[in-house]
């Protein structure tokens, strides 16, 4: 085990598929000669040369397009997408085409493509710069969607979604590239599939994803010095949603929330909770608790922008309105 | 070219319209849903062009108006006929329908319906071509309209820098629906259009099989000797409306009428009965052995094959045998 950080881990991640596979190669905006925006294939451009480790120009729909094409003839493209605001622009390839491939050819054609991007608030960056689409892809048939909280999902995950079959959007985060977490010095994987109990409680489940997963644990911390005993879930994938673990979960905690730093409507929160009304009614012993961003373009100033986006302590409180204590 | 060559190249394209034609009885019989795109008076196009590359080797990409270039790229015209009736031996398996025939068994990457997205696509699967060093190009059929999307200015860009082995294809019919191309274009020649990415382009008559097959070879010699894309335009016309529900109000008789006088079945029979290659009743031998396949072999198989499952309706969304080393579930949960 060593301590990585995670923007270490997707370029360890990246090195390893390149160095396993030929027909891996790398994709996006500044990737090359100049490493990546946050580093994730920083020394990879010397290492496997400009035509596995490709520096693009910034044509995200057209560049998305040249991926999805190649991984029809056998490729392995890893795109990276440098902001998930830009990936709007690649759309129509990503949702038009990639996810729909597979069906519309009955199974004779497939887009293996793997699409990473940031996909956070970060600081003061404006609205523009703040987009959380994670719901969008959500909601897409044909695609998987997976949201790592930490290094070793960040590594373990972008190896298996190079594997895997499927179009994969990986959903990083800019607040995270700098977190730290042991990761296997051998090489491992993580499943591309299934939410996880990251902290094991009885009185309420809060359920976060990638940033947000972070937000929950912090609260729950709070909250256990209150004696109230959180159990914290990471989805860790949004499509396909592991919604077994989260019936459990609220089948013994009887109260759940769900924080998502996106806006509320047509969100992760709508669907979690959703999928808890369908599966476990009955179970629940108060209403569920969506914390979520306010329905608002993010702001550039400072004080609003906070008022905008989610945090430990408004996931703390709405725990509390859960729990019936405010 | 034998003339031996010559007559199967004729039979094609009258096996081609006859297909169209008899597709359109089909859709108005109810056999056949959805959007319907003919490409009656452009098979000289899909068919030069493709005469000229390797058929199962390169890869053939386009958009809804596909039947055409699906054949001729080696599909089963059976499958095909299948496909547009929704049946579960089509092309797509009946997932895709009339705009979405698939075959890459022989490299047939598709049809699509978004205008312009077949443009990356194509770059795509010519990088790959070019990365694992093989001989294959890519080639993109597209129309006039296409031209006005994005993605043909950002592919065109991509292709050339990267030098990709990349053919496109431009099947000028003059018309996007009912827009006619100066009313939407500034450059009415597309072949100019492409110089700003620094890539060889030529125009050239799309209604004569020779002019076509002529201009092809020489644009797929240099695409697959390694000189990067090359932009192909063809000038040409459809003589059905844009699809089924269109009756192409927008065009004159007097334009209809001048077009089809450069039919390029009739320009290409002309000629080889001059050249005594064929006779008058040659070509109704042919045409007759065309309707007979089509009605006793390609229509009855699509007619008498079964439908999807209704339990099959999930299949084919993911990869429906996935590895669980890469999928899951996950250990630590104790499921
Ligand atoms: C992105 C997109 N916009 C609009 C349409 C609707 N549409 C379908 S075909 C078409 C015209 C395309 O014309 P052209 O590229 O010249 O091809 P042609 O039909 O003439 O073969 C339009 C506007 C579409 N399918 N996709
Ligand atoms: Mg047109």
């Amino acid at each position: 085990m060593t301590e990585i950080a995670y923007w270490e881990a997707i370029r360890r991640a990246h090195d390893e598929e390149l160095a396993n596979d030929k027909n891996v190669i790398v994709m996006g905006e500044d990737i090359g000669v100049a490493g990546g925006t946050y580093k994730a294939t920083l020394g990879l451009y010397d290492k496997y040369g400009k035509d596995r480790v490709i520096d693009t120009p910034i044509s995200e729909n057209s560049f998305t397009g040249i991926g999805i094409g190649a991984s029809m003839a056998g490729m392995r493209p890893i795109i990276e997408i440098m902001s998930i605001n830009f990936a709007l622009l690649a759309l129509d390839t990503l949702v038009n085409a990639a996810a729909k491939i597979r069906y519309m050819s009955g199974g004779r054609a497939s887009c293996p493509i793997v699409m990473r991007t940031p996909g956070g608030t970060a600081h003061q960056l404006a609205a523009q710069h703040s987009a959380r689409l994670a719901r969008l892809f959500m909601s897409t048939s044909g695609l998987r969607v997976v949201t790592p909280r930490g290094p070793l999902d960040a590594y373990g995950m972008l190896k298996s979604a190079v594997r895997c079959n499927d179009p994969v959007i990986i959903i990083e985060h800019e607040r995270m590239y700098n977190l730290r977490e042991d990761v296997p010095d051998e090489e491992s994987f993580r499943p591309l599939e299934g939410a996880e109990v990251v902290r094991e409680g009885t009185d309420i489940t809060l359920i976060g994803y990638n940033y947000s997963c972070h937000l929950c644990l912090t609260a729950a911390e709070r909250l256990a010095q209150e004696g109230i005993n959180a159990e914290v879930i990471d989805l860790r994938a949004l499509k396909p949603l592991d919604r077994e673990t989260i019936r459990r979960s609220v089948e013994k905690t009887h109260r759940v929330l769900v924080a998502e730093e996106d806006e509320a409507p047509v969100g992760v929160g709508a669907e979690v909770i959703a999928g808890v009304i369908e599966d476990c009614f009955f179970a629940l012993d108060s209403q569920p608790v969506r914390v979520h961003a306010a329905d608002v373009p993010v702001p550039y100033n400072a004080k609003l922008e906070k008022e905008a986006i989610p945090d430990a302590d408004d996931v703390y409180h709405g725990a509390l309105k859960a729990l019936g204590k405010i | 070219m034998k003339a031996s060559d010559q007559k199967r190249l004729l039979r094609e394209m009258i096996f081609y319209r006859r297909f169209e034609e008899r597709s359109f009885e089909a859709y108005m019989e109810r056999k056949i849903g959805g959007f319907l795109h003919l490409y009656s008076g452009q098979e000289a196009v899909a068919t030069g062009v493709l005469e000229q590359a390797r058929v199962g080797h390169d890869y053939v990409i386009t958009g809804y108006r596909d039947h055409v270039h699906a054949i001729k790229a080696g599909a089963p015209a059976r499958e095909v006929m299948a496909e547009l009736f929704g049946k579960e031996t089509g092309s797509s398996r009946g997932r895709g329908g009339s705009m979405h025939i698939f075959d890459p068994t022989v490299n047939f990457m598709g049809g699509y319906a978004l205008v312009g997205q077949p443009f990356p696509l194509a770059a795509g699967l010519a990088l790959a071509a070019k990365h694992q060093g093989t001989d294959q190009i890519a080639i993109c059929f597209l129309g006039d309209g296409a031209n006005n999307q994005g993605t043909f200015h950002e592919t065109m860009n991509m292709a050339s820098v990267w030098k990709l082995p990349v053919l496109f294809v431009c099947e000028n019919n003059l018309y996007a629906i009912g827009t006619r191309i100066d009313r939407s274009t500034a450059v009415v020649d597309q072949y100019k259009r492409v110089c700003g990415y620094d890539m060889p382009s030529s125009q050239h008559d799309g209604q004569d099989l020779d002019a076509v097959m002529e201009s092809a070879k020489g644009a797929i010699d240099h695409v697959r000797g390694g000189n990067g894309p090359y932009f192909i335009e063809y000038l040409t016309y459809r003589y059905r409306g844009h699809s089924m529900s269109d009756a192409a109000a927008y065009r004159s008789a007097e334009e209809v009428e001048e077009w089809s006088k450069r039919d390029p079945i009739e320009v290409y029979a002309k000629k080889l009965k001059k050249a005594k290659v064929v006779t008058d009743d040659e070509i109704r031998e042919m045409e007759k052995g065309i309707d007979d396949e089509l009605e006793n072999d390609i229509i009855k198989f699509a007619e008498e094959s079964p439908e999807p499952r209704v339990e099959d309706l999930n299949k084919y969304v993911l990869d429906d045998d996935p590895d669980p080393r890469w999928i899951g579930p996950l250990a630590s949960n104790g499921k």
